[in-house]
């Protein structure tokens, strides 16, 4: 038991990382990975929400009719962020300022449905817990490795504490402002996705089979 | 007046593109746009339900959720904002349903191109994020209309653009370990550098 419960929370950070193999989440993962400080509460608060709503809708899985399911959860889910978004406001407002809609879209967030759908309808509450842990963290190391690299050499500071001092400040950091931009956001997933693919092999993609899933005459299998 | 809908207009298609500036609907954009003729019917899909569901959400929002905005009711000083996340996807989950079921009984062509992405529209983050960049950015009606459908050719532009240089993509030669995701989002990377030389851009 104790062997299936560490695999649980494993699992997710490199073998089967919801960002770099599920391609689920990735939208703010690249929205708000401009600095550490902003990437660390996006991760706590994904982190907060995916184990309560895993462990809510696995307490209430033989409850919900498979008909109305997608709603149910949506709206444990936005529940969840409500209170969420109340607590950021009450205690990190001015984080909360910048981090605006992407709290609001950690509704959408597809790991968080994700991960209710393909594991808390099936499984019971404590490993839905380690699950939603264990996917969090996925989703946290990702975002933390690109918002370090980012917020390092884009403004030379780290949770906002002057690493490299600046040209502009007197130092000798000449900024690459590419960096604070969207597209070094998809380069550096990308360029993450290589690195990790390269150490393990067997994920490397045949023929785009994960996209194929959501192909006409596959989506069966997403429902 | 029509100036500065043709402004917000191309803001919301080309300068604020809401998938490779803003970074909204990334799940389906990468994962469905292995092939054009697909992707053309999502970013159809897309745009369809941005255009109505952002206006909609911008009357519940003046008349139901916003500070004082019961006052029509003769209600003073209530602040219904906490439920507006619930309210939002609330919306755009009950439309992306009655769409379908309008859709299938009008017009099953438009039903057997277009069916098959409105149930994964209902979680795409593009939908809710147009609604909430609205909220925040506190549109009138006719500024809502004008983005959400503008948004929503945006998104399709650029999801048809990708599905395009993927499927050139096949016939190159590419790294193992970068092969599908890894170079997708690269290519994307380039597209939305291709997307900033918008940027600055006024009407």
């Amino acid at each position: 038991m104790a062997s299936v419960n560490r695999e649980t929370l494993i699992d997710p950070l490199i073998n089967n990382n919801p960002i770099s193999l599920q391609i689920l989440g990735l939208c703010s993962a690249l929205a708000v990975t401009t600095q550490m400080s902003t990437a660390l509460v996006m991760s706590l608060a994904v982190i907060a929400v995916l184990c309560l709503s895993n462990v809510l809708i696995s307490v209430m899985r033989n409850l919900i009719p498979p008909s109305i399911r997608i709603i149910v959860q949506l709206t444990v889910i936005a529940s969840l962020v409500i209170i969420t978004d109340q607590i950021l406001k009450a205690f990190v407002f001015d984080i909360s300022k910048q981090l605006t809609v992407f709290i609001g879209l950690i509704i959408t967030n597809c790991i968080i449905m994700g991960r209710a759908e393909a594991f808390a309808m099936q499984n019971k509450p404590s490993l839905s817990l380690i699950d939603g842990l264990g996917n969090g963290m996925g989703y946290g190391l990702v975002l933390m490795v690109v918002a370090f690299v980012r917020e390092l050499f884009g403004s030379g500071k780290l949770f906002g504490y002057s690493v490299m001092p600046l040209t502009t400040e007197g130092g000798w950091y000449e900024p690459n402002g590419m960096m604070l931009l969207a597209p070094a956001a998809f380069f550096l997933i990308g360029c993450f996705i290589w690195v990790v693919r390269s150490w393990k092999t067997e994920q490397v993609e045949e023929d785009f089979h994960v996209g194929a899933l959501l192909e006409p005459g596959h989506e069966g299998s997403l429902r | 007046m029509l100036e500065h809908y043709l402004s917000l207009a191309t803001k919301a298609v080309f300068v604020e593109n809401i998938a490779l500036a803003y970074f909204l609907g990334m799940c389906s954009f990468l994962a469905i746009s292995k092939k054009v003729g697909t992707a053309i019917g999502l970013g159809g899909a897309v745009i369809f339900v941005l255009g109505i569901t952002v206006p909609l959400n911008q009357l519940l929002n003046q008349y139901l959720l916003k500070q004082d905005a019961l006052s029509w009711l003769g209600l003073e000083g209530i602040n219904l904002g906490f439920l507006t996340f619930l309210t939002l996807i609330g919306v755009i989950a009950a439309v992306v349903q009655v769409v379908e079921m309008a859709i299938d009984r009008f017009s099953p062509e438009l039903y057997n191109s277009l069916g098959v992405f409105l149930p994964l529209i209902a979680v795409n983050c593009a939908i809710l994020g147009g609604a909430l960049f609205m909220v925040n950015r506190d549109y009138t009606f006719g500024e809502a209309t004008i983005f959400g459908l503008g948004s929503g050719v945006g998104w399709a532009i650029a999801i048809v653009a990708l599905a395009a240089i993927r499927e050139k993509l096949r016939y190159s030669h590419v790294p193992e370990p970068l092969r599908g995701l890894g170079l997708t989002f690269i290519v994307v990377g380039l597209m939305s550098i291709g997307f900033m030389a918008f940027s600055g851009i006024q009407l």
